[in-house]
């Protein structure tokens, strides 16, 4: 079943689906024409190879994935989109957890810069898995989600919202995977942090290589609460992020953080905008890369000061190691300054593995290969470290496996 | 036993030549002083025989119990047992010394279980803070922790032969006991064979060469017993070819011409 807007009109609230559909499917996709998309290979979308998925699957995802982290105030299965599974433990629910799906209606104009993408999403999707944590609550497990896509060609539009009352404190998990199928994720995340509250918002995304996943998250931190967004993005032929972090209360603050590995042809991009617009919020970015073989990665970032943004500090940082001569990374940070009171800073490198740190760890009788894995694991750990426990190490053993099979390994050992 | 034997050593970095025929043998349990004028090639000589990447030999062999260095790849040379104190060690953000350690281990199948123990025995022997040991290899040590640093890593892997690159500066007088005891020790406990590279007599008053050698201009132009450090500590490099003037308090001013800068400057950049 191809894209349309009849198509659309299966879904839940298919008759209000239509108009949204018919204009999303008009429009023209995005091109790597538009600076919001430059260098990323967009404009190679072909939305007619893709059939939505207008029915909701049976559970997919196999029983190991969800044993997965010990612990937990619920776990959330999504497959192909379509929450199938809520499962929320008495004891977080008493403590005033809510996990229940929304009413569907159109909210991709609550987007900036919506584009045809974002309309398709809104049109195509099932509905928000919707995650409340009532004020003053404090929740130590997690809230895991397991994101899982299957079938070929299959075209998913995932929704989430998560909102943490204030003074409340919650940790978010989501682990994305797929088969090696080719197929196309189109999700948005929104994250609403109350007053005082604290949200830990972390996302393993380790899809098939075949996979397209085009992902937005917008955030709105409320007065003195704080938010920690990271995200591992691994898998996927082209995966794409564009993160929102509006800081919106007094006082408010967040850490966006992102380890990211490429290898063969993948491209990882990421967007990512500090809206400080209101006083003394503060910021911190720090995302790392490792390219190797073809793969690239573009990071374009905005801090954007308002002008009743005094009192802000913000940072923002990208660092990429290439491993090979044909990887590549675009590493674009900006600064859009409003206030005059404010600290701001922006660092950003594209390098191969340092030369003299390698001759180190030679010079200590340390293998080629084992030297390599030893720096760039080290070149994460800064990251890494704000990550949760039970991720590191499977983003570990990602960072080794991936080093284990790219090409620099091969050049290096040779 | 063992016998490091370096013949009619001839190196070159961007086409220029460093090391005009450098001949030396170190064995076990020896302390061999090089000294020299700045960008005599002190440093060029330990980075080619650990085989740095950027130096092209040109001529000559280096031999560790007959087994062909320059043939090997740096990381091999260090498991056939040389190992390179460095002069200025290098920040490798996130790897942990134990991690180094354990991948060199792993390397050559040598048995690890108690490298906790004993890189804590060896950072007590010379007062290493073991608050050190969590950091990453290097980050946000001062000079000094960093050449204790290096002499731990010489007391675990426990080499045939070390190369001591200016491993006196940064170091305080007492650290500077502390390490060279530390050294002086591994020629006795383990036969080890020592190559100190050092612009200063400094060193040399608490690690005692059994000779000294003054490189000028890429060759050895003399070698001596101990007494011949106590010599240049009188009259300086000036009769090799160097530009210093004769050492006053182990420091030298600046020559005409020759910024501040110039003094650290790396002779290869």
């Amino acid at each position: 079943m191809s894209f349309s807007p009849e198509t659309a009109a299966q879904l839940p609230a298919g008759a209000r689906r239509l108009d949204l559909a018919t204009t999303a499917l008009d429009a023209p996709l995005p091109s790597d024409s538009a600076e919001e998309w430059r260098y990323s290979p967009v404009t190679r979308l072909d939305l007619d190879r893709y059939s939505p998925q207008l029915h909701p699957p049976g559970p997919q995802v196999p029983e190991s994935e969800l044993a997965k982290g010990c612990g937990a105030s619920a776990i959330v299965q999504i497959d192909n989109g379509w929450v199938t599974s809520i499962a929320v433990t008495a004891g977080a629910k008493a403590s005033g957890l809510e996990i229940s799906l929304a009413d569907w209606s159109d909210t991709s104009g609550d987007l900036a810069d919506s584009n045809s993408l974002d309309q398709l999403h809104s049109a195509f999707t099932p509905g928000a898995l919707t995650i409340s944590l009532v004020a003053n609550a404090v929740l130590t497990d997690p809230v895991r989600i397991l994101s899982s896509q299957t079938g070929s060609d299959v075209a998913s539009f995932p929704f989430i919202q998560v909102s943490v009352g204030d003074g409340a404190e919650l940790s978010v998990i989501e682990r994305q995977i797929s088969g090696e199928d080719p197929g196309l994720t189109i999700s948005r995340v929104h994250l609403t942090v109350g007053a005082n509250a604290t949200l830990h918002h972390s996302t393993l995304q380790s899809v098939g290589s075949m996979h397209w996943h085009l992902a937005r998250h917008t955030t709105s931190v409320g007065e003195g609460a704080h938010l920690r967004a990271a995200i591992a993005s691994f898998g996927g032929s082209y995966a794409r992020l564009r993160t929102d972090a509006d800081l919106v209360g007094r006082g408010a603050s967040g850490e966006l953080l992102a380890v990211y590995f490429g290898d063969a042809d993948q491209v990882h991009d990421f967007r990512t905008f500090q809206h400080h617009s209101a006083r003394n919020t503060q910021s911190d970015l720090v995302f790392k890369g490792t390219l190797d073989d073809r793969a690239g990665s573009i990071y374009t970032g905005m801090v954007q000061i308002h002008p009743n943004g005094a009192g802000t500090l913000a940072n923002q940082t990208n660092h990429n190691i290439k491993l090979s001569d044909e990887a590549w990374a675009w590493s674009v940070p900006n600064l859009e300054i409003e206030n005059n009171d404010v600290r701001c800073s922006h660092a950003s490198t594209v390098s191969p593995v340092d030369a003299d740190q390698r001759f180190y760890l030679h010079a200590r009788g340390v293998p080629p290969v084992e030297a390599d894995k030893l720096i760039v694991a080290g070149f994460f750990r800064e990251v890494l470290d704000r990550f949760p426990v039970e991720l590191r190490d499977e983003i570990s053993a990602l960072v080794s496996a991936k080093l284990d099979t790219g090409s620099s390994s091969r050049a290096v050992a040779s | 036993m063992s016998e490091l034997i370096i013949t009619g050593l001839r190196a070159s970095v961007g086409g220029t030549e460093i090391l005009r025929g450098v001949d030396l043998t170190i064995r076990s349990g020896e302390v061999h002083a090089i000294m020299g004028p700045n960008g005599a090639g002190k440093s060029t000589l330990s980075h080619v025989l650990l085989g740095k990447p950027g130096y092209e030999v040109t001529a000559g062999s280096v031999k560790l119990d007959g087994v062909d260095l320059l043939a090997m790849e740096t990381w091999q040379r260090a498991q056939a047992g040389l190992f390179l104190g460095m002069q200025y060690p290098t920040e490798v953000p996130g790897v942990s010394l134990l991690d180094m350690l354990n991948a060199s281990f792993a390397a050559n199948q040598r048995l690890s279980d108690d490298m906790v123990a004993s890189i804590r025995h060896e950072a007590e022997r010379i007062g290493f803070d073991e608050k050190f040991l969590q950091r990453p290899l290097n980050v946000d040590l001062s000079g000094g922790e960093k050449k204790r640093n290096e002499t731990l890593q010489l007391g675990v892997l426990r080499p045939k032969i070390a190369i001591l690159d200016e491993l006196d500066s940064g170091l305080d007088v007492d650290a500077l006991r502390m390490v060279s005891q530390r050294i002086e020790a591994a020629t006795e406990e383990d036969n080890l064979g020592v190559l100190v590279i050092t612009h200063y007599s400094r060193l040399l008053e608490e690690l005692r060469p059994d000779r000294v050698h003054v490189l000028a201009k890429g060759q050895i132009v003399k070698s001596g017993g101990a007494e011949l450090a106590d010599e240049l500590e009188e009259t300086g490099y000036a009769a090799y070819g160097g530009n210093d003037e004769p050492l006053v308090d182990g420091k030298r001013s600046l020559q005409d011409g020759e910024t501040f800068a110039d003094m650290f400057a790396d002779p290869l950049a």
